[in-house]
């Protein structure tokens, strides 16, 4: 399809997709004085017109109609829970919600922007230096990220004060300065904005989980505490704690978007280029495919466009970059098998599970209060926290309530304690009580990466374009449920401690498979993922291609396993870190930035 | 104390909206044919009853939703990846069906009128609603199949769209009078609580607002 492609004219750098990576890269690429083309495969949007009071905030349209959401039509994944299994498309969102259009997932994420724990980012050496090599259980492929925290600390602080975010430090320069999170490193500076007002639900959490013996902190929130204007000029509002964030462009301009933060000043910027409507489809090489010549796509007239490039950047959704790079034949393909190859290897999820606990009829817990990334959590069981060494399994989960704002139909379908029928009179009263009266408690967990989890591409199922569907094979494992169930019976300390009238641990079972049809996250990760050795990673440290180095590579798909945390601040800091060694070394040395 | 004084406060508005078993005869629905909409008129009454705790689907209107809905994109199963080979497997990899919603409506009422009249003699919306219940109950633990449909997949599609017309926007055309919200205690597009998220337990005070400024 290539050879009949219109061919335009060339241009430094190409990006493809639209949302935090790729405005990331785009201002930093602009900034180093290079012609930047964007492109999105979604429609432009702009907070103006994707968030305005008050048509914008319709549930059905915003949450149950997925009006900023991926075209699953036109393009999907397919799953199954093992390589024995056929697996099959996933038509419906539900389990997980992509996003498309300018802005991407960025646009109607919640908000909330961690670090990583350093820790984290050395797990395999860690784990090892603490319980010996035998505590990694067979079949898990355990990694390093090949970065350090200290390397990467200055661009979680750049990535912050870009985002406006507010939180509460616990350490800067080495200086206990607050009341932040204990576990957390120190930091360069302070969070860009104070912490946000508690909800009353994380109030009550704080005060039980200090009681339990547990150290609370105000979740870091990329939604505005106060009125804030960013590196590059642009302003936020105060958050007003209306309780649309997930699935909404924020009409308060509060919560950073790339449409808010970033992209007001590239879309003027004279270097700078977005198409929005262009699905690209391949990344050309040259004749030894050591080196990217452009990407070809479809527009929105359906023409075949190649765009020639010096430079290519992929920085669409996690499962995107690694489909492409599929399709493309960059990087070996991972086969399991043999537990050789690199794309599609270490794929991950997010292990979350949603406690209820219902306090006394007399006290409103106002859920449809909240911003979607406030909140408090604790730390004591994430990470290396805590000594793995008695329990025996490998990673943790920070608990947290997270009160984004509870809508009315999410409300409905959430339904009464457990055992109450999904309708009828019975329902009705059990829904009310729920809605009224309780609170939510998640233990946000990390997924390991185990051999036999994988994404490659599928034999059966195409996309609109008449390119095979990326393939998922993935289930939970015994390490990942041991985990969860240790700290969710935490979770029912706490729940004591606040006086519960009633509470419902949900925790992972044994033996049940990954389901598609629940709502989980979207915090999907690995597939392409960073390192120091090529015949484990898809990417060297600095999110570059091993084998075509004018590729690189932006996403959630670089993390070797999953951590803890929501990913956005980890990309968003992956992101300036990539760019800082593309602008100080690659662009005047092209070639590999690692031998 | 507030929160209970609230909630009193909220009864007394509940019981002021009227009590309807029917929905206003002057919809006329446009994709459901007659047999279909005394089917989906009388589920829905069954679903959401009215009772001491609120409204009903249908003085909330949720079967005009359901009829306004099927005229979108989402309904003809637009947003649905819809591509062939559509291959059989366990229930935990999802919906794996051909039928867009419309479809799904067509032969999930056709085939529970027939099970009714095949057990009872006539079709749903003629019979007692304890044998209705007992009809949904079968549908929803996938008791019965509709040619290649299993009662699942009309059950929970019905189901949801039910919620959602009852606690949905009234621009969509069901919640009406804001019922929906006022009986959980949402309330809805008022979306600005700067001065209310510390008032830590306390009840809040405004009534439910809707998109186009309606309010109760």
């Amino acid at each position: 399809m290539s050879d009949d492609a219109r061919r335009l004219r060339a241009v430094d750098v190409v990006i493809v997709g639209g949302g935090w990576a790729g405005s990331i890269m785009a201002k930093e690429m602009t900034e180093a004085g290079r012609s930047v083309v964007m492109l999105e495969r979604g429609p432009d949007r702009s907070t103006a017109a994707d968030g305005a009071y008050p048509a914008s905030i319709d549930e059905l349209e915003a949450n149950f109609r997925y009006k900023l959401f991926q075209d699953l039509s036109k393009n999907t994944v397919t799953i199954r829970n093992n390589s024995r299994q056929t697996a099959l498309p996933y038509r419906r969102m539900a389990a997980f919600l992509p996003g498309e259009g300018v802005g991407g997932a960025g646009l109607h994420w919640s908000g909330v922007h961690f670090r990583i724990p350093p820790d984290d980012l050395r797990l395999r050496t860690r784990v090892i230096e603490k319980y010996g090599a035998k505590f990694i259980p067979e079949g898990m492929n355990l990694q390093d990220y090949g970065v350090s925290y200290e390397e990467l600390e200055p661009f979680f602080d750049k990535a912050e004060k870009v985002f406006g975010t507010s939180g509460e430090a616990y350490m800067v320069k080495g200086q206990v300065v607050g009341k932040g999170n204990v576990f957390s490193p120190s930091r360069s500076d302070h969070f860009p904005l104070p912490a946000l007002k508690d909800v009353y639900t994380a109030h009550l959490f704080r005060k039980a989980a200090a009681e339990v013996g547990f150290h609370p902190y105000s979740l870091p929130a990329a939604n505005a505490s106060r009125q804030y204007i960013n590196p590059y000029g642009v302003q936020m509002g105060p958050c007003n704690f209306c309780g649309y964030c997930s699935g909404y462009a924020c009409y308060m301009y509060s919560k950073a978007s790339p449409n808010v933060n970033i992209l007001p000043v590239l879309r003027r910027h004279p270097l700078f280029e977005l198409r929005a409507g262009c699905h690209v489809m391949k990344v050309e090489l040259d004749a030894e495919g050591r080196r990217a010549t452009g990407v070809t796509y479809t527009d929105p007239d359906g023409a075949v466009v190649t765009q020639p490039a010096e430079m290519v950047i992929l920085t669409a959704f996690q499962f995107h970059n690694v489909r492409l790079m599929l399709l493309s034949g960059i990087g070996r393909p991972y086969d399991p098998a043999r537990n050789e190859g690199v794309v599609g290897r270490n794929f991950v999820y997010q292990n979350v599970t949603t406690s209820n606990v219902w306090l006394d009829r007399g006290i409103d817990t106002n859920q449809y209060i909240g911003a979607g990334g406030g909140g408090v959590a604790f730390d004591d069981f994430n990470s290396e926290n805590f000594d793995h060494g008695p329990l025996g399994f490998v990673g943790g989960s920070p608990v947290w309530v997270n009160q984004a704002g509870v809508k009315a139909i999410a409300a409905a379908h959430s339904g009464g304690p457990p055992g109450t029928p999904r309708w009828g009179s019975a329902w009705k009263a059990g829904v009310i009580d729920t809605y009224r009266h309780s609170l939510r408690i998640d233990a946000h967990g990390a997924n390991m990466a185990y051999r036999d989890v994988y994404l490659d591409l599928d034999p059966t199922w195409k996309d609109a374009y008449g390119q095979p569907l990326l393939r998922m094979t993935f289930d939970w494992k015994d390490n990942d449920i041991r985990m969860n169930r240790y700290v969710v019976d935490r979770i029912g300390d706490v729940a004591k401690a606040m006086g519960a009238r009633r509470v419902n641990l949900t925790k992972r079972e044994f033996g049940r498979p990954f389901d598609t049809r629940q709502y989980q996250t979207t915090h999907l990760g690995g597939g392409a993922v960073m390192g120091t050795d090529p015949g484990t990673s898809a990417l060297n440290r600095y999110l570059q291609s091993w084998d075509v180095h004018n590729v690189f590579v932006i996403g959630a798909n670089a993390f070797p396993q999953g951590t803890g945390y929501n990913p956005t601040g980890m990309v968003a800091a992956l992101a300036y870190w990539a760019a800082h060694h593309i602008r100080t070394t690659y662009l005047a040395h092209p070639g590999p930035l690692a031998g | 104390m507030q929160g209970l004084a609230g909630a009193a406060a909220c009864s007394t508005v509940l019981a002021a909206l009227p009590a309807r078993s029917s929905p206003p005869a002057s919809y006329a629905p446009r994709f459901f044919t007659p047999a279909e909409w005394a089917f989906l008129v009388a589920a829905c009454d069954r679903l959401i009853p009215a009772d001491e705790n609120g409204p009903g689907a249908l003085a909330l209107d949720v079967p005009r939703f359901i009829d306004m809905q099927m005229d979108t994109p989402y309904a003809h199963g637009a947003q649905w990846y819809m591509q062939a080979p559509f291959v059989p497997g366990p229930d935990n990899l999802g919906y794996q069906l051909p039928h867009a919603p419309r479809d799904l409506y067509r032969r999930g009422i056709a085939g529970m009128d027939a099970h009714a009249a095949t057990r009872h003699g006539r079709p749903f919306a003629g019979l007692a609603p304890a044998l209705q219940d007992d009809l949904l109950r079968g549908a929803e633990n996938g008791g019965m199949t509709f040619g290649d449909l299993p009662s699942t997949a009309f059950f929970d599609q019905l189901l949801a769209n039910v919620m959602e017309g009852a606690f949905s926007d009234p621009v969509h055309g069901g919640n009406t009078g804001l019922g929906g919200w006022i009986m959980l205690g949402f309330p809805g597009a008022r979306a600005d609580f700067m001065d209310w998220v510390d008032r830590y337990g306390a009840h809040y005070p405004l009534g439910s607002v809707s998109i186009s400024g309606e309010t109760a």
